[in-house]
């Protein structure tokens, strides 16, 4: 029997990848082969999916993209023996895009079907929660501390204080929620892991929940993955069947819509069931979080980085990295790349390699001239800052952010005024409502900007943009109005030939 | 509003209370509660608010005030086969906008997302859970088409 693996990744999908796996299926019976479809994740080289692979001699052997019309010949060409045809990849392990990269929270992704709890066992799953029940909570909660793990939602907080902060609260209950909005532009890591490895952040989770003695988990994932959503309620169906972590259950929740909600504490409003209405800190949801009870909020790749963490030891992942950022990133590389996709490396590459050596380039085959890191918070870098290496320290030196790990390419033909006015309507949609600042000072920093790209009173309005940043950053309550000067300046100060008069408009 | 026969408002009352049921009529469900109705009935009435407030003993400005915070909930109806369009930094980087226009010009109604987690494969889009890569009016315009005949 030869096994032929087929990703049902919602990306997958978006390029005809259930139509591919329906035409195999076809094909199979027609021909009588014998022949066992798997549906798996996606390993994230989103320029070769449909990505379709064959298991020969124990190695994965790749064909992509695949059309749904290519099947017949591609049978024909005995790609089940691993033959010769044009789309013919090789060893998928072996590409340039995947040899080079790190894949410690990713190993999994794309390779096993992500339903199947014994794959997962046998692929390196579970020994991280096994070894951590042999565990008392605090050495948990030390191993996390001293492997370095900073929060991977964006502000970079390293998990093992928020964790030791809960385990010290007294409380009559402790949750686990995990942040799953992934609102940022540009960041899709969260989805591919939930839909190609969702027992990992359940096992994460899990030894969370060992570690601070909580007993619910609940995981918000925004409302625009429903295949996020599926893939999550099903894991959790077999999770909790085969009695995994037996004291600790979790639940699945959908977001509706609101990019705030995946600010942690308008997230645990919303887990309320209340207005996505940003909370006043302190009380910091460690110690007054879900129903006012001690909560660890932790992102997806914080949570899936754990069972490696504790299975392999905080050294080894400790060894990854550089300075104050250990262990690895997923990166997410999008916009106008040729080759966009999951990119997993130690903290430490550069914006440069990111985009060249795996990127290859943009899309359009234009010069690159701005790229946003961070999501639509970050800030727009030009291309004479794309040598600083990715760590949370270094991207803060040339004031940008790594925030989530997204990565936007934009080629020359960009106009900066209108991203920098397209942050300001973004802030104005989302804001939620709660501060001045926020919510009035980009409805106004939006009209002043298309002002600027209209060529009115340019060096005034400048300075009235400035200003308005100026005040946004000093009284806002949370990063949504603090931080959204950021792409806007950037902007300004990287490329102010897009806001003279007659910039680009 | 128009005024609804009174034997469907019991039946919207009995589908609301069986909705609220399943999350043991608790009020902090009340988000997936209102997709749970929407999902059913395509926006939310009045009617299932005033049903909804009462089986979560919540008073029904706590339900308006939840609902109408958050994009995804609907007190109108709205055609099948809308296109979601990310208009989104990823995609704006090729070409969502003039994507937008073009949908503007052929008549394909659409609405406004930010991101879809398709950013590497954008211009991205949504039509009735569908997502949709490398969008062009041709790919839309056959997916709204498919949304329409599945009603
Ligand atoms: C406007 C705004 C949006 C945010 N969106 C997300 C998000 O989508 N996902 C996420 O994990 N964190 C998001 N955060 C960060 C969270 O507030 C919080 O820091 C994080 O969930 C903590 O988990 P971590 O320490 O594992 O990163 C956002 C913050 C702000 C201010
Ligand atoms: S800064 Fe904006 S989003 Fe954050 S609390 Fe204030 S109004 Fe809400
Ligand atoms: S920015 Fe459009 S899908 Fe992410």
């Amino acid at each position: 029997m030869v096994r032929v693996f087929i990703p049902r990744d919602a990306a997958a999908l978006s390029v005809g990848a259930d139509e591919v796996a329906a035409t195999f299926a076809n094909c199979i019976a027609q021909r009588k082969l014998d022949v066992e479809l798997v549906r798996t994740g996606s390993r994230g080289a989103f320029f070769l999916e449909p990505l379709v692979e064959v298991e020969v001699g124990g190695k994965r052997v790749g064909y992509g993209p695949v059309h749904a019309s290519d099947v017949p010949a591609l049978l024909d060409a005995g790609v089940l023996e691993g033959g010769a045809h044009d789309l013919a990849l090789g060893e998928v392990e072996k590409l340039p895009f995947f040899a080079k990269q790190e894949r410690l929270t990713f190993a999994r992704c794309g390779v096993i079907d992500p339903f199947d709890l014994s794959a997962y066992g046998q692929s390196g799953g579970l020994a991280g929660l096994r070894a951590a029940q042999k565990l008392k909570p605090e050495e948990v909660v030390q191993a996390v501390t001293e492997s370095g793990l900073r929060g991977r939602g964006g502000a970079g907080f390293p998990a093992g204080i928020k964790w030791k902060t809960v385990l010290e609260a007294s409380g009559d209950k402790k949750y686990i929620c995990c942040n799953a909005d992934e609102g940022d532009s540009g960041t899709f890591a969260d989805r591919m892991l939930m839909e190609g490895d969702p027992f990992a952040l359940l096992e994460g989770m899990a030894i969370a929940a060992h570690a601070v003695g909580a007993s619910e988990g609940l995981v918000y994932i925004r409302s625009e993955y429903p295949h996020a959503i599926a893939a999550m309620n099903e894991a959790v169906r077999i999770w909790q069947d085969a009695k995994a972590s037996p004291n600790f259950t979790i639940e699945i929740r959908r977001g509706a819509g609101a990019y705030i909600c995946g600010e942690e504490t308008s997230m645990l409003e919303s887990l309320e069931g209340k207005r996505g209405q940003v909370r006043a800190k302190p009380p910091i949801p460690a110690l007054e979080g879900l129903h006012g009870e001690p909560t660890v909020v932790n992102n997806v790749l914080t949570l899936a980085a754990v069972p490696w963490i504790v299975a392999n030891g905080a050294k080894a992942y400790q060894d990854f990295g550089m300075g104050k950022s250990r262990g690895t990133q997923p990166f997410q590389l999008g916009g106008n790349v040729k080759q966009g996709g999951l990119v997993e490396k130690a903290f430490g590459l550069t914006l440069l390699e990111l985009i060249e050596e795996f990127g290859g380039g943009t899309l359009s085959g234009r010069p690159v001239r701005a790229v946003q890191v961070g999501g639509p918070l970050g800030s727009y870098l030009g291309t004479d800052q794309l040598a600083t290496p990715m760590d949370y320290e270094a991207m803060a030196g040339i004031d940008a952010m790594l925030g989530h790990g997204g990565v936007v390419v934009f080629d020359d033909t960009v106009d900066m005024a209108r991203q920098a006015q397209f942050a300001m309507e973004f802030c104005a949609a989302e804001s939620c409502g709660k501060c001045t600042p926020c919510r009035i000072g980009s409805t106004r920093g939006a009209e002043v900007i298309g002002r600027i790209r209209e060529g009115q009173d340019v060096e005034a309005n400048l300075a009235l943009v400035r200003d308005l940043c100026e005040v946004m950053e000093g009284g806002s309550l949370c990063a949504m109005g603090d931080l959204t000067p950021q792409p806007v300046l950037s902007a300004i100060n990287q490329f102010p030939e897009d806001f003279q008069a007659g910039g680009r408009a | 509003m128009t005024a609804k026969p009174a034997e469907i408002s019991v039946d919207v009352e009995a589908n609301i209370a069986a909705i609220c049921a399943r999350y043991g009529n608790r009020s902090d469900a009340l988000i997936e509660i209102l997709h749970d109705v929407q999902e059913t009935g395509g926006h939310i009435t009045r009617d299932a608010i005033v049903g909804i407030a009462a089986a979560l003993n919540i008073s029904r400005a706590d339900v308006f005030g939840t609902l109408s915070f958050y994009d995804d909930f609907r007190t109108e109806p709205v055609a099948a086969g809308m296109v979601k369009l990310c208009r989104a930094e990823a995609c704006q980087s090729v070409g969502a906008d003039a994507l937008a226009a073009r949908c503007d010009a052929n008549g394909i109604a659409h609405e406004t997302v930010y991101c879809l987690g398709n950013c590497a494969l954008g211009p991205a889009a949504m039509v009735d859970g569908r997502l949709i890569g490398r969008a062009n009016e041709e790919k839309l315009a056959s997916a709204v088409r498919h949304a329409k005949a599945e009603g």
